[in-house]
């Protein structure tokens, strides 16, 4: 059972540490900056701090936050250990958004920056299309669930694949380029139009965590304690896949955080979700905003992809948790 | 008596084949009945629908005068417990973790309140469970597994129990131990259906005995007057003798080589 107190504690102390995360990250970066320029209001080190480094960690925070919550919710959603944000298909939908962007060469869609909006608009179709497969009746069963967002994974991997054997090299260049990840600095309306859809859906995820709790264990183990389960599917289905939605059409695919945050938090803190959403979310914001502070330092003045940092750092972390921790599991 | 159930003309389908094929009964509150019959009967599917999981029979399932597929789901989690005979666990969930589970049609908000913690810790130790609280659920043997999801399901606080073979995995005196507690909780109201495949065990503690064979009501009346060797040879296609067991309860015999075909 879970007291007010281990609950805060932890909260807290995983809270603080991302913060400080991400009030130290923009300090660091290629060119040196001294604090006190940056408050008495001296460019370029204020140009540098609030419009080239701050929304750049933010955003990492972000994403960062909302891909280990989405990992928690898809896992629990299909009772798999290894399932990814990237698992039921809306990454690559929103890849494949992208990729058709750059091979009919589109800056802007409506004024908006046209990756974003045919990479979200990519991931939404994605989701609908998983959906509308999926149903049973008036059932969305997780077995089904997957399968569609197998195949469609696959399909749309397929159609990336074609259109990018077909574009020019320049359009391939930037094609690789994005399917690696990347975070790069946005404007703060932006950022805060972000932030509010993914904090809203971090207070819906965290408000069912006793439903994840039981879906976790099984479907007719959670019917059996009063969870509508149809209800329960198709809210944990949206909010995940709004999730990692949101965040591919800014970033990019950015492997690693959704399967290895929630992992590690769960050998921390136990498998309870009214813990593990909590804490998981600030570790993976905690987490990529150090992945891309060491992204766009490690190489200065060039840059190595954020994803290659993800797995590079934090596959070692993780076996290095797991030989640890397994003992006093029953591993 | 109060009548709980009331089914009739009840089927179901699974996929093609139509599993149950019009059970007609009715259970009272406070009785203890078990549900057996061979393999593909259809026990567990005739369970799952009183436990409102399966909503797409055919014909009337009624609990407490409604059709329990109409039910909100919660308010009839509060009213009946379904008891599985396993869980596979994919997450280091601790013992405690999944029989606090048990809480949720009861619980509002974040936290527990003390009732919570109460009827946790009063369904743990009346299942000889606390003992092994804060381990890991998949690191419990499947005999100790059972006994922490039958805790689950008490710490709902139902007045119903419908339980799928939970004396499977079960050494002797926690088969004994588990349906002396069933047995004990009717006493004092709860109602009981549990499916078994332990003819003795169901003849020693139930009131009644439900036979099933091939989706149909084969018998359905006390241990005495089912467990005859007649009927055990044309639903189970065994030759078996009946003896007096302790208790003055009726007490199945059999051995090798009495299969019919």
């Amino acid at each position: 059972m879970l007291s007010r107190r281990r609950f805060w504690v932890w909260v807290a102390s995983c809270g603080l540490l991302s913060l400080a995360v991400l009030a130290l990250a923009p300090l660091i970066g290629s060119s040196r900056m001294q604090i006190s320029h940056v408050w008495a209001g001296l460019s370029p080190d204020r140009e540098i701090f609030f419009y080239a480094r701050l929304p750049r960690v933010l955003l990492a925070g972000l994403a960062g936050g909302a891909l280990a919550l989405a990992g928690v919710i898809f896992q629990a959603l299909l009772r798999d250990s290894l399932a990814t944000p990237f698992t039921l298909g809306v990454s690559s939908g929103s890849a494949l958004g992208a990729v058709i962007a750059i091979c009919f060469g589109w800056q802007t869609v409506a004024g908006l920056p046209a990756l974003a909006v045919t990479a979200f608009a990519g991931a939404a179709l994605t989701m609908l299309l998983v959906l509308w497969i999926a149903f049973e009746g008036r059932r969305l069963s997780s077995f089904t669930l997957l399968l569609a967002g197998v195949t469609i994974n696959s399909i749309c991997m397929a159609g990336i694949l074609f259109l990018h054997y077909l574009a020019r090299f320049g359009q391939s260049f930037a094609i690789v380029r994005w399917l690696m990840g990347g975070i790069d600095a946005v404007e703060y309306t932006t950022l805060g139009v972000t932030a509010a859809g993914l904090l809203a859906a971090f207070f819906v995820t965290m408000a069912k965590s006793q439903e994840w709790n039981l879906l976790a264990v099984g479907e007719e183990w959670a019917a059996g304690r009063g969870v509508n389960l149809s209800r329960t599917m198709l809210t944990g289905y949206l909010l995940g896949s709004f999730l990692t939605g949101v965040v591919t059409s800014m970033t990019g695919p950015i492997g690693f955080v959704g399967l290895i945050v929630p992992h590690a938090l769960r050998l921390a803190v136990g498998a309870d979700h009214r813990l593990l959403i909590p804490c998981s979310f600030f570790a993976g914001a905690g987490f990529l905003a150090i992945c891309d502070t060491i992204a766009r330092t490690v190489l200065a003045p060039t840059e190595v992809p954020v994803g290659v940092i993800t797995s590079l750092l934090g596959g070692p972390f993780f076996i290095w948790l797991l030989r640890t921790r397994r003992r006093s599991l029953w591993l | 008596m109060n009548v709980l159930y009331q089914l009739a003309g009840l089927r179901m389908r699974l996929g093609q084949a139509e599993v149950l094929h019009g059970i007609t009964l009715e259970i009272f509150a406070g009785q203890m009945v078990t549900v057996v019959g061979p393999n593909g009967a259809g026990k567990s599917t005739l369970l799952s629908v009183l436990s409102g999981f399966r909503g797409g029979y055919q014909g009337r399932c009624l609990f407490l005068g409604e059709e329990v597929n109409r039910w909100n789901k919660r308010a009839l989690a509060r009213r009946l417990a379904f008891v599985p005979q396993i869980l596979r666990v994919e997450f280091p969930f601790t013992a405690e973790q999944v029989v606090f589970m048990g809480r949720t049609p009861h619980c509002h908000g974040l936290f527990e309140s003390p009732a919570d913690r109460q009827a946790v810790e009063h369904a743990m130790a009346i299942t000889d469970t606390l003992e092994f609280s804060g381990r890991d659920f998949r690191a419990l043997s499947g005999g100790e597994q059972q006994r922490v999801i039958l805790a689950g399901a008490l710490a709902q606080q139902s007045s119903v129990l419908l339980l799928d073979e939970p004396t499977t995995f079960l050494d002797l005196k926690h088969q004994i131990k588990t349906y002396s507690l069933l047995r004990d909780l009717c006493h004092q109201g709860m109602t009981v259906v549990a499916v078994t495949h332990d003819l003795n065990l169901a003849a020693a503690y139930a009131d009644r005995i439900v036979v099933l064979s091939k989706g149909e009501v084969a018998a359905d009346a006390t241990p005495e007057q089912v467990l005859r060797p007649l009927l055990l040879l044309e639903v189970f296609g065994v030759r078996a003798q009946i003896g007096h067991g302790p208790a003055g309860k009726p007490s199945v015999l059999y051995g090798p080589s009495e299969i019919t075909c």
